[in-house]
């Protein structure tokens, strides 16, 4: 059976369900399908993966400095 | 003591400990999770110096309430749900000296989002978050999120939680979780293109690239 196909603002919609593997198999399929003859829609696709890999490592916000300290002696002055 | 219990293999001891007075058992149970904290606090208050004292604030009050903890939930994230009331209720304190309520636009989640250009990117090298001016610009776009599209991107895709815990700390159901993910992560993209796409990857300008 053909691909059903999809359009822009579908593939959109569903497109952080498809980073996420969260979308049925039929729909990642009509997602490939469309990708593949999309510019527009494969580079938002791989703009997004590019943002949630870049921010995805923890180190987006720095802890401010002596912060370990600070808590610890908070810790230690409770009642 | 915990049955069913999703704690971590040795958090159940740790919480036994300060259970029975032991305190640097509690700085021990909280130091794998202090930049969760601080990065939940600073996704609600934006400002380092209030995240700071959100998030001590957040730690000191787990201490005080560990004896309500079941363990139905992980300890992380009863820990990041105290932390996220703490930060609101920072927030409202803050807002109730203005007469202008700042950053309190709650955009429509029914409209499609449409992305604004399509230039094509390629995937990046992780050694660009090194850089300084890097990840000033992502700061910056993050700041530029509204809240609740913030709130939702730091703790599913800087913190790496499930939608479900993301759900569970900020009393949403999962389904706006998504949603909200979704915005964010387009709006990011959109603010965050020109970099990554020209200027830091290869020197050149950022050529925008419509469809219409």
């Amino acid at each position: 059976m053909a691909t059903i196909e999809i359009s822009c603002a579908e593939v959109w919609r569903e497109i952080s369900n498809y980073l996420d593997g969260e979308i049925s198999p039929e729909m990642r399929e009509r997602m490939e399908a469309h990708f593949k003859v999309c510019a527009h829609c494969k580079a938002v696709l791989d703009g997004t993966r590019n943002v949630v890999g870049l921010v995805g490592d923890g180190r987006l916000f720095q802890m401010p400095e002596g912060f370990n300290k600070r808590l610890y002696k908070k810790i230690q002055g409770l009642p | 003591m915990f049955p069913q219990s999703q704690l971590r293999d040795n958090e159940a001891e740790l919480i036994r400990s300060v259970r029975d007075g032991e305190r640097e058992a509690f700085y021990e149970l909280v130091h794998p999770y202090e930049r969760m904290v601080y990065a939940t606090a600073i996704s609600v208050v934006k400002n380092p110096a209030d995240a700071e004292e959100v998030a001590q604030e957040a730690v000191l009050k787990a201490f005080s309430n560990l004896a309500t903890f079941r363990a139905e939930s992980k300890f992380s994230t009863w820990l990041l749900q105290i932390t996220y009331n703490e930060a609101r209720m920072k927030l409202r304190k803050v807002r109730s000296h203005l007469y202008e309520a700042i950053d309190d636009s709650q955009p429509s989640e029914d409209a499609d989002y449409w992305p604004k250009d399509f230039a094509d990117w390629r995937p990046i090298p992780s050694e660009l978050f090194e850089r300084d001016e890097v990840r000033r610009a992502i700061q910056n776009a993050t700041n530029s999120l509204s809240r609740t599209y913030r709130e939702v991107f730091v703790l599913r895709d800087v913190q790496n939680l499930s939608t479900k815990e993301t759900a569970t700390i900020l009393g949403i159901s999962e389904g706006a979780v998504k949603i909200r993910l979704l915005r964010a992560r387009l709006q990011m993209r959109d603010t965050l293109a020109p970099g990554i796409d020209g200027s830091w990857v290869n020197g050149q300008e950022y050529r925008k690239a419509r469809p219409w």
